[in-house]
């Protein structure tokens, strides 16, 4: 091989590697809120939102499988979904820290949907025009679901918010816990700049601006006032996680790792 | 005035009607619970069209509704029974016609 062709490969088989990466981020994103989503089966407050809930996991669900899929086939190695999704250790799961936030009240479940709905729907709606065409057809796709999920979740971040005394208290309250996590979301880091520089990733800037602009308008008609930037900066996206995505994977993967191969 | 079926806690009952197809009625297909008209579409959205039952959805608070009262049905319903002239049976169809 010649020195020209090494040099020319190294970088694309970086920006292949980075690729899947990519792809995986975007799965995961899907993949722990639907697991997290799923807690709520049973115990909503009315049969009609667990439903709603249900339904909005399984939207995720479903977004996951297909990214998972096609990660699985960039990667080369023989790794599908379930593999992807069931035998990954913790540190390799690269979701934004917000998503693995434990359910706690339906006000903290609704604002981590709201405040995640409203920056998937900036992010699908910039991939439909990736240089990726089967990630520009699974983010329309994906785009018709999220439109509902951030309908849905800040109908009731105002609902909520500009409820009763007790409601608001509890909004503030979560939107105060869960902004520090919003920060990794709109950051560019190496990756980002890696997949925007070849197309695949929309630029951020205008992301992040859209995604800021519609928060500030929801929280306004919520009466919900927005927190100050946090200091601390999370980067689950990059792998490091916060203690709660261990115990959340311990549950989703034991069945599949206890019997492998096992179908139903 | 108290209506059946209408809440303290700030719920409130909504009747569903759900259209199939385009051209078709809107067929009522039960209820859900909601705070709100809009909180009262999304339930219903996501209680009654998870597997394509629908291409629109209309929403009615249940108290909106005035219904007739099944004690009044003897003064209601009762006097049309003998009154067979008002069905469109004494017409004599020519066969030509096959669509009617």
């Amino acid at each position: 091989m010649s020195a020209t062709a090494t040099a020319s490969a190294a970088p694309d088989a970086a920006v292949a590697a980075a690729r899947v990466r990519y792809v995986l981020r975007l799965a995961d994103a899907s993949l722990v809120l639907a697991q997290r989503l799923g807690e709520w089966i049973g115990h909503a407050p009315a049969l009609e939102e667990d439903l709603g809930l249900a339904n909005t996991a399984l939207d995720l669900m479903g977004q996951a499988r297909l990214l998972l899929g096609y990660a699985g086939e960039l990667e080369g190695q023989g790794r599908d979904e379930d593999a992807l999704a069931f035998l990954r250790e913790e540190h390799e799961f690269l979701n934004p820290t917000l998503v693995e936030q434990p359910n706690g009240d339906f006000a903290h479940t609704i604002v981590r949907q709201f405040l995640f709905d409203a920056w998937q729907h900036e992010l699908y709606t910039g991939l439909t025009s990736s240089s990726d065409e089967r990630l520009a057809a699974i983010a329309a796709k994906a785009l018709k679901e999220t439109r509902y999920h951030l309908s849905y979740s800040s109908g009731w971040v105002v609902r909520l918010g500009d409820g009763t005394e007790e409601s608001h208290a509890r909004m503030q309250g979560a939107l105060d816990a869960l902004w520090p996590y919003t920060s990794e979301l709109v950051e560019t880091d190496e990756l980002d700049r890696k997949m925007i520089a070849a197309g695949v990733a929309p630029p951020m800037e205008p992301m992040a601006a859209a995604w800021s602009a519609r928060i500030d308008a929801v929280l306004r008609d919520a009466t919900l006032a927005r927190p100050a930037a946090a200091i601390y900066r999370w980067s689950g996206k990059q792998g490091r996680h916060s203690e709660h995505l261990g115990y959340l994977l311990a549950d989703m993967q034991h069945l599949a790792r206890t019997y492998p191969g096992a179908t139903w | 005035m108290e209506h059946e079926g209408e809440r303290t806690d700030g719920w409130a009952l909504y009747e569903i009607f759900i259209r199939a197809r385009a051209g078709l009625d809107h067929k009522h297909v039960g209820s859900v619970h909601a705070t709100d008209a809009r909180m009262a579409l999304e339930h219903a959205r996501d209680v009654y069209t998870r597997r394509q039952e629908g291409i629109s959805i209309w929403v009615v608070r249940s108290a909106d509704i005035l219904a007739s009262d099944p004690a009044d049905a003897d003064a209601l319903f009762e006097p049309a029974r003998d009154k067979v002239y008002r069905h469109p049976t004494f017409y004599d169809i020519p066969d030509e016609v096959k669509t009617l």
